[in-house]
């Protein structure tokens, strides 16, 4: 425990200012905070989802440049097979499984057929672009809406409570979820020690009698269905409706978040978070129009952000060793 | 068993000459001890040698049969119709210069390279071994020529890595640590279960990968080239674990270049020439010339004869030298040395104490902290690695893949790396590819390069042929120094004769000469002069001819 403090340090004091600081703001500021903080979340939700894509992904060697149009896949699936079926959880699992079907096109190209990772993820992007603007149909309606949920118990810590936990769709709180799992679930399980030894250094998880193509395709396919959930959430939940290349570059943004997450869930959730609320700022801005600042100036904040953080980060965080190289036993 | 010695390569000599006799011919060591270690049945002890099996030099049941292995790639033919086997308790070496096939056989038996035909029978289990894992639950373990550890997991996490012990769906850490822990202890391994494996010095990163394989069952252990990175010391270490691990009855296939650790630790040899097997022998029935020639299938020359050295003029001259090394904390630290014209000075020192840095430092890749390098007239101190091999300094990197050539490249490029931009490589900023041709055909006959011609890339070459690039082009423009840093690391006898041969040569021609080795007995060999370092600094200065083994062991050790 101590050694772990002492290695965090750097973090744990960070994290530590930020939350005094949220707290601070959200009550001297309690006419704004509240929605603000709110809005940060839901911005920060599927970037969540798609950023344990790229977590997974990568962590097992597998660059996935795709998350975007896994996502695209999804959010159009998702929606129009609610639309037309009448029955959002057939939509909710036609996404999450066309997510999965993109993620194992992926696996399939790359680890067993060894195609450039870049290259299959830019095909996927494109194949997305193209099948959901040509499919597209107007004027469709959802027949519901996804649950939303109060957890109790956890619902009344301040703040936390009334952002993350009180009246949430069931997504965001699945999100939440999946980021401790996922968090868990490679750095405590053997999955996980596997996981990273593979994404790391192939050639010795072979010789320690681990099938690494296996993994990686089982690993890349399944977090596709988590590229689909935030896909669903993008057509069903936050917007209630598609429009042709919605997912608006989330996807990359989800790729940078993994970097400046340095390739952990956890951080990668709270980097999440933190453009979340750089989003947030930029539209509170474009609605008080408090400072003589051009909406058209304001609305690149996040991307602005996204520069700096990754300037900053670029040449401190470290890619796992074999990331973007299929594996070729000895006698292949 | 007697405690591996580091003596002299010929500690065989004087053993009677019955080469080649037939298999299995003998075990040194059959005492009782042993016999009951590496017994499989208490009833086998009690019979007469002829049947139990043991003493008259058998020493047990046969664990791994390889009948007609054959494997080839390509056009390349890596394995030819290969047999043998390898009895419980024994430590079989396989001897054969690079290339010669001894790891794709090992990887055969690893299930890494699947055969063309033959078979390979781990306790009279013939069926075909899948994979690493198909092999580990046969008990075989690895430890590869290339380590295969994940560098940034702890030792534990690497030890567990594929069978892993798991509580509560949870990794079980702590039990991995024990296991680190009781492994270590027993074979007097020291590592630390928590340091990550990145953190570690080679030598640590071996043992780890030793007690990586003994963490399973195994019956079988196999080295591939397991001292080639190891200090003296580290090596006397390993050969002592073999040698306990095969008195209690694990059997071992070692894979080495050095003919002193077959000699000190083997029972029995088989030398592979060109992916066959061209001998098999008794480790007491022979020596070291003998196998050094079934090797290379002539004879070779293990002393080197040169003449004494005729030095003139100081050509480099180091003052209070200074440097630091990747981590930023001083390597080198004041040390001060001359090399004339027509001399070899050997720096021999245990590695990590600033031979890397002084060699980079000198060939302009690292900042000099403080403190000044000339040669002849010209100040090195700032120089940079162009102006440096322009001042006439050749040298010939420690880790050739990295900085000795480009391994994409073609072996005619890979010689004129250091001159493409001049004449007659290059006219008016075009390349002449006839030149730079005719130059790789006649360095390839002069150095004795094996490739299929000088458009093969560099890459593709066995350790040895490479190395022969690297000291073609380094030798090739006549430097008034050449620096020689672990010439012959992982490279088989005959080049390592050739090149010792042609450094010998460069110093007759008048270069001066600058050999860092962490090898004594190349030190020994080729030296004229010998700085010892230690920490940084030369500690003792001494003409080779009075030099002595164990005094020069001392100071490297840190005694003076
Ligand atoms: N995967 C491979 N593809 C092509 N050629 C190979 C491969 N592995 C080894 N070889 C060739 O097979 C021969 C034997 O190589 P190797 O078993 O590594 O030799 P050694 O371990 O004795 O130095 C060499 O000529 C080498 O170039
Ligand atoms: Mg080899």
């Amino acid at each position: 425990m101590q050694t772990w403090i002492a290695k965090n340090r750097t973090t744990l004091v960070i994290a530590a200012v930020v939350v005094v600081a949220a707290y601070v703001f959200y009550y001297a500021k309690n006419d704004i905070a509240p929605s603000m903080y709110v809005s940060a979340w839901g911005y920060a939700i599927p970037l969540v989802l798609a950023s344990l894509v790229g977590v997974i992904g990568e962590r097992s060697g597998v660059v996935n440049i795709g998350i975007e149009g896994q996502m695209l896949i999804a959010a159009f699936a998702g929606f129009f097979v609610a639309a037309y079926s009448g029955s959002m959880l057939a939509g909710v699992l036609a996404g999450v499984g066309s997510g999965l079907v993109a993620g194992a096109f992926l696996a399939w190209t790359t680890v067993r057929w060894r195609m450039d990772q870049i290259i299959a993820g830019v095909v996927l992007n494109i194949v997305a672009t193209g099948i959901t603007s040509f499919y597209y149909t107007p004027g469709q309606i959802l027949p519901g809406v996804i649950p939303n949920l109060t957890v109790p118990g956890l619902s009344s810590i301040p703040l936390i409570g009334d952002v993350f936990f009180t009246g949430e769709s069931a997504i965001a709180l699945f999100a939440i979820v999946a980021a401790l799992l996922v968090h868990v679930g490679l750095f405590r399980t053997r999955w996980g020690l596997r996981t990273r030894a593979v994404g790391e250094y192939p050639s010795a998880a072979d010789t320690a009698g681990i099938d690494v193509e296996r993994l990686r395709i089982i690993n890349v396919t399944l977090a596709g269905s988590l590229a689909g959930l935030a896909g669903v959430y993008l057509s069903m939940d936050a917007s209630s409706t598609f429009e042709r290349s919605m997912t608006a570059g989330r996807g990359f943004l989800a790729l940078a978040i993994m970097i400046m997450g340095m390739w952990r869930p956890l951080r990668a959730f709270s980097m999440a978070l933190f453009f979340g609320f750089i989003s947030a700022v930029a539209s509170q801005l474009q609605q008080t129009g408090g400072f003589a600042v051009p909406p058209q100036l304001t609305g690149t904040l996040p991307y602005v952000a996204t520069l700096v953080v990754l300037a900053v980060a670029a040449g401190r965080v470290r890619a796992p060793g074999a990331v973007g190289q299929p594996y070729v036993k000895k006698d292949q | 068993m007697s405690e591996p010695t580091s003596g002299p390569t010929s500690s065989g000599a004087e053993r009677p000459e019955t080469e080649g006799t037939p298999h299995p011919a003998g075990h040194d060591d059959t005492s009782r001890e042993h016999l009951e270690a590496i017994a499989t049945t208490d009833a086998a002890l009690e019979l007469p040698p002829e049947q139990s099996g043991f003493g008259e030099g058998v020493v047990g049941e046969v664990l791994l049969d390889i009948r007609g292995l054959t494997k080839s790639f390509g056009s390349v033919h890596a394995n030819r119709d290969i047999s043998l086997d390898v009895r419980r308790g024994e430590i079989v070496a396989l001897l054969g210069e690079n290339g010669a096939g001894k790891s794709t056989l090992v990887n055969q038996i690893f299930g890494l390279i699947t055969p063309d035909s033959g078979t390979v029978s781990i306790k009279g289990d013939e069926r075909r071994i899948k994979d690493p894992r198909d092999a580990i639950a046969r008990g075989v373990g690895m430890v590869h020529q290339h380590f295969q550890l994940v560098p940034v997991m702890t030792v534990a996490e690497n030890v567990m890595l594929g069978h892993e012990s798991v509580r509560g769906g949870l990794l079980d850490l702590d039990s991995a640590r024990r296991m680190v822990r009781e492994l270590s202890e027993k074979h007097r391994l020291a590592v630390d279960p928590d340091a990550e494996v990145e953190d570690l010095p080679v030598g640590t990163q071996q043992r780890v990968e030793i007690l990586k394989a003994l963490s399973r069952r195994v019956d079988l252990l196999i080295l591939d080239e397991p001292t080639a990175v190891l200090t003296p010391q580290e090596t006397d270490e390993l050969l002592g674990v073999m040698r306990e691990l095969a008195n209690s009855g694990t059997s071992i296939v070692f894979i080495t270049h050095k003919l002193r650790e077959v000699l000190a630790v083997s029972d029995r040899v088989y030398v592979l020439r060109q992916g066959e097997v061209v001998g098999e022998v008794a480790t007491k029935d022979t020596d070291a010339t003998r196998l050094a020639t079934m090797m290379v299938g002539r004879e070779v020359v293990l002393s080197i004869d040169k003449t004494a050295a005729t030095p003139g003029d100081t050509v480099l001259e180091i003052e209070d030298l200074h440097v630091s090394d990747d981590r930023g904390l001083a390597a080198v630290d004041g040390l001060s040395l001359t090399v004339r014209a027509g001399e070899i000075v050997g720096v021999a020192g245990v590695e990590g104490n600033g031979q890397r840095e002084l060699v980079e430092a000198l060939a302009g890749m690292r900042k000099v902290g403080s403190g000044r390098m000339r040669l002849k007239d010209l100040d090195l101190t700032t120089a940079d690695p162009y102006r440096t091999h322009h001042a006439g300094v050749g040298h010939i990197p420690e880790d050739r893949e990295k900085h000795g050539i480009v391994g994409t490249y073609s072996i005619a490029d890979n010689l004129v790396l250091n001159e493409f931009d001049q004449a007659p490589y290059s006219k008016s900023g075009v390349r002449q590819f006839d030149a730079i041709r005719a130059n790789a055909e006649r360095l390839r006959e002069e150095f004795d390069i094996r490739s299929s011609g000088v458009m093969q890339t560099a890459g593709s070459l066995s350790g040895g042929n490479k190395q022969k690039v690297v000291v073609a082009r380094e030798m090739s423009f006549e430097p008034t120094l050449l620096m020689a840093a672990q010439p012959t690391r992982g490279v088989d006898v005959g080049s390592i004769e050739f090149i010792h041969r042609r450094i010998v040569e460069a110093r007759d021609a008048g270069a001066a000469v600058l050999l860092v080795s962490a090898e004594l007995d190349e030190i020994l060999s080729l030296s004229d002069r010998i700085a010892v370092v230690h920490g940084g600094a030369v500690v003792a200065e001494m003409d080779a001819a009075d030099a002595d083994r164990t005094e020069i062991g001392r100071l490297m050790a840190g005694d003076h």
